[in-house]
């Protein structure tokens, strides 16, 4: 297959920012001569489609320059073409091991352009939904970056836990994964006695699967070995990246959203925050290890301390009223044409709402002209700022670690690309 | 916080800022489009203010004639807690905009891709090239007149 | 034909039907996990819904040691070339799989980089709806392959096969 000249146009500025990346790293050959390995989108350990160009001296990288888009869906242009309802569906897809916590962050959002207050009930159930999704992430993670070293075991077991999380997601939203079940000023159900029921089993019997698996890893001589010194990252240049989430607070920063600026209820339940400073794999091996069990003390205090009360702000002409209300209401009926045909209508201006996501600060931008369509909506992805720090971790390592680092970065392709 | 932070500003840069707006408690500043990397040098390395991360670079384009796109910094200062936005205006004859990734490295893939989508050039960058499109792409997706489904035949399919 | 059986220790087929037999019962499959059907995909072969128990045992990420690709995931115009490049590689006879309505057929993305459908490029054998199809539906599509296997039909050229998404199993109590 012949190439055109514009493809080759490209292969050739791609191979440009490769050679002219800056190396600290002498060659080892006399010869001095390189090989550029691809290690292209479709791999089964790259955690989706990133492709990863490599340029090695034997088995050392000398330079690398990640290659994203093949995800790129156009998540900001269709969001400029839709309500504000109309694309809390489209937020799931972004990370997709942990959909509820989108949800909730885009929500937010919205709630602080239009100025809508939530009932208590509904901050408290929307703080179980995202260490939910936290604890479901973090599980996948656990299974494939295991399984990226060697340890197949764990990923079947770690499976078999978010099997246990999805199964409450059925009772609680009526679907298994892609959830959408946030709304514009409360959520679209209450929490059933049943789901309730279902969490606190869980909850009950997570620690004791936690402590199988982390004593098949955590002091093994052979997974320490893999894992430390490996992917080195220093405090200044994680600050300087805009590292956020585990990453950061393995390097020593002690930096968490949920209490340095609190959201929904956070300020009111006490949970402790994980530092390391090793800045190495094996750090953030731990950091998230750690976060795994703080979720579970929050979920529990979450569940002991939620009031009852209503689930929905009673806000009519910006929340959607209960569909069993529009076919016997007039006022219900007329509302909810209003808004599902033109939309909530926030104020003009701008606004920039962030949460602790699983992979990190989880940010939306909104600017509004006060119609029903957000004029501009930019996603702040963490994985996407994440990715950009992978040449730094991988320079001067062996060829064979780039699959234990890329396991430790955690990068969700959906998220990276938008 | 942030009384310290407008007086700073205000003595030492008093002709880069045009306008100071306030709304729902988060702070914008526009700012002069060649101005850019002093004002943020200097938020980055004073000692007090310390906005030493860059959390996201977006482009927005307004549609209006003039100064058609604008450029959208948001800050953080981790010491402080305190979260800052700057805007710059950017017309569509003059559409050169210095780079911020001498102050901050994670501009780096951020402006990348306000180029892919807007066609922002950022002078200054050590590696500007398409991020999500591919690199034969001839359009900037996210302008308000490139149409939400695609011009047909600007992107290759593989053959049956 | 069948089976005929005789009153000795013979069995007589076709040979099409016993080769028939052992490629549908060895399915292995090769995962183009591309976005969030991917997830479903490796739930699909987990402990809970094991696809080991159809034959389906090796995921082989290598295409040329593969027979049945499942595309799960958006695919983009720019990860087009990288899908029918793999596609090329595994060797005859293979099946296809479009898993999730991203695939089938562009899905909830109606945007300027998402190819609609990768029957565009590619010729597939079963569609299965969903976003993401529940893991009982992606076991009913690998069945749904087997019958077409065992009916000795060519990959790719019949008649296609649709799943919709299945009825709820039971009723569930909303507040």
């Amino acid at each position: 297959m012949a190439i055109g000249s514009k493809q080759q146009e490209a292969r050739q500025k791609i191979l440009t920012a490769l050679e002219n990346q800056y190396t600290t790293v002498t060659f080892d050959d006399p010869l001095e001569n390189d090989m550029v390995l691809n290690m292209g989108p479709q791999h089964p350990a790259t955690h989706g489609v990133l492709r990863l160009l490599v340029r090695l001296d034997g088995e050392t990288i000398v330079a690398a320059v990640p290659d994203l888009g093949y995800l790129h869906r156009g998540y900001e242009k269709l969001a400029e073409n839709m309500n504000y309802h109309e694309f809390i569906p489209h937020t799931d897809r972004l990370d997709y091991l942990s959909p509820l916590a989108n949800n909730v962050a885009y929500v937010l959002a919205v709630e602080k352009l239009a100025g809508i207050e939530v009932p208590i009930r509904a901050q408290y159930i929307r703080v179980i939904c995202c260490e939910l999704a936290r604890l479901a992430s973090h599980l996948v993670w656990l299974g494939t970056m295991a399984m990226d070293v060697g340890a197949v075991t764990v990923l079947l077991w770690g499976f078999r836990e978010r099997e246990k999380i999805q199964d409450i997601w059925d009772i609680f939203t009526g679907v298994r994964f892609t959830t959408s079940f946030t709304r514009v000023g409360g959520l679209a159900n209450d929490m059933s006695p049943e789901a309730i029921a279902a969490t606190k089993i869980f909850i009950d019997e997570l620690p004791a699967s936690l402590d199988e698996c982390e004593n098949v890893l955590a002091r093994n001589r052979i997974f320490i070995d893999r894992c430390e010194g490996i992917g080195y990252v220093s405090k200044e240049d994680s600050i300087a990246m805009g590292l956020t989430g585990p990453l950061l607070r393995a390097v020593g920063v002690d930096h968490d959203l949920r209490r340095d600026e609190p959201y929904l209820v956070y300020d009111q339940l006490d949970f402790h925050i994980p530092v390391y400073t090793d800045g190495d794999v094996l750090a953030r091996f731990y950091v998230r290890m750690t976060e795994l069990r703080e979720s579970i003390k929050i979920i529990h205090q979450a569940l002991e301390k939620m009031p009852s009360g209503p689930v929905n702000a009673h806000e009519p002409k910006k929340v959607l009223p209960k569909k069993e209300r529009t076919y016997g209401k007039m006022e219900e009926l007329i509302h909810d044409f209003m808004i599902v045909n033109f939309g909530i209508n926030p104020p003009v201006g701008e606004v920039y709402h962030a949460i602790e996501a699983s992979k990190g600060e989880l940010g939306f931008y909104i600017q509004s002209r006060g119609d029903g369509y957000p004029w501009r909506l930019k996603i702040r992805s963490p994985s996407f700022v994440n990715i950009q720090s992978l040449p730094m971790m991988l320079r001067g390592g062996l060829i064979s670690d780039v699959v234990a680092v890329i396991g430790s970065l955690d990068p969700v392709m959906g998220e990276a690309d938008k | 916080m942030k009384d310290k932070l407008l007086n700073k500003l205000n003595t030492q840069f008093k002709d880069s800022i045009e306008s100071v707006s306030e709304f729902r408690n988060e702070l914008t500043l526009y700012i002069k489009k060649d101005d850019i990397v002093k004002v943020c040098q200097f938020l980055r390395d004073d000692a007090e203010l310390r906005f030493d991360s860059l959390r996201d670079v977006c482009g927005a384009d307004q549609f209006t004639p003039n100064n058609r796109f604008e450029v959208i910094y948001n800050l953080y200062s981790l010491k402080n807690k305190f979260r800052l936005r700057l805007k710059i205006r950017v017309d569509e004859n003059d559409i050169h905009v210095p780079t911020v990734t001498s102050v901050w490295q994670t501009a780096n893939f951020e402006e990348r891709e306000v180029y892919d989508m807007f066609g922002i050039i950022f002078d200054g960058h050590p590696d500007l090239r398409r991020i999500y499109m591919p690199e034969e792409f001839e359009y900037h997706p996210l302008r308000k007149d490139f149409p939400v489904m695609g011009i047909p035949g600007s992107l290759p399919l593989p053959r049956k | 034909m069948g089976l005929m059986k005789t009153d000795e220790a013979f069995i007589t087929t076709k040979l099409d039907e016993m080769i028939g037999w052992a490629r549908k019962n060895s399915l292995w499959p090769m995962p183009m996990g591309i976005s969030c059907c991917a997830i479903e995909m490796m739930s699909f072969a987990g402990p809970r819904y094991d696809c080991a128990r159809f034959g389906s045992e090796a995921f082989r990420f290598s295409p040329r040691q593969s027979d049945l690709m499942i595309v799960a995931g958006t695919v983009t115009y720019k990860m087009s070339h990288v899908v029918r490049k793999i596609y090329d590689q595994m060797p005859d006879p293979k099946w296809v799989i479009a898993m999730g309505a991203c695939t089938s057929s562009g899905g909830i993305y109606r945007t300027y980089s998402v190819v609609q459908g990768i029957d565009l490029f590619i010729p597939v054998d079963v569609y299965i709806a969903g976003c993401p199809p529940r893991p009982d539906n992606l076991i009913n599509g690998l069945i749904q392959i087997q019958k077409k296997i065992a009916r000795g039909e060519k990959p790719g050229q019949s008649e296609k096969v649709y799943i919709q998404e299945p009825s709820r199993i039971h009723e569930r109590q909303t507040a």
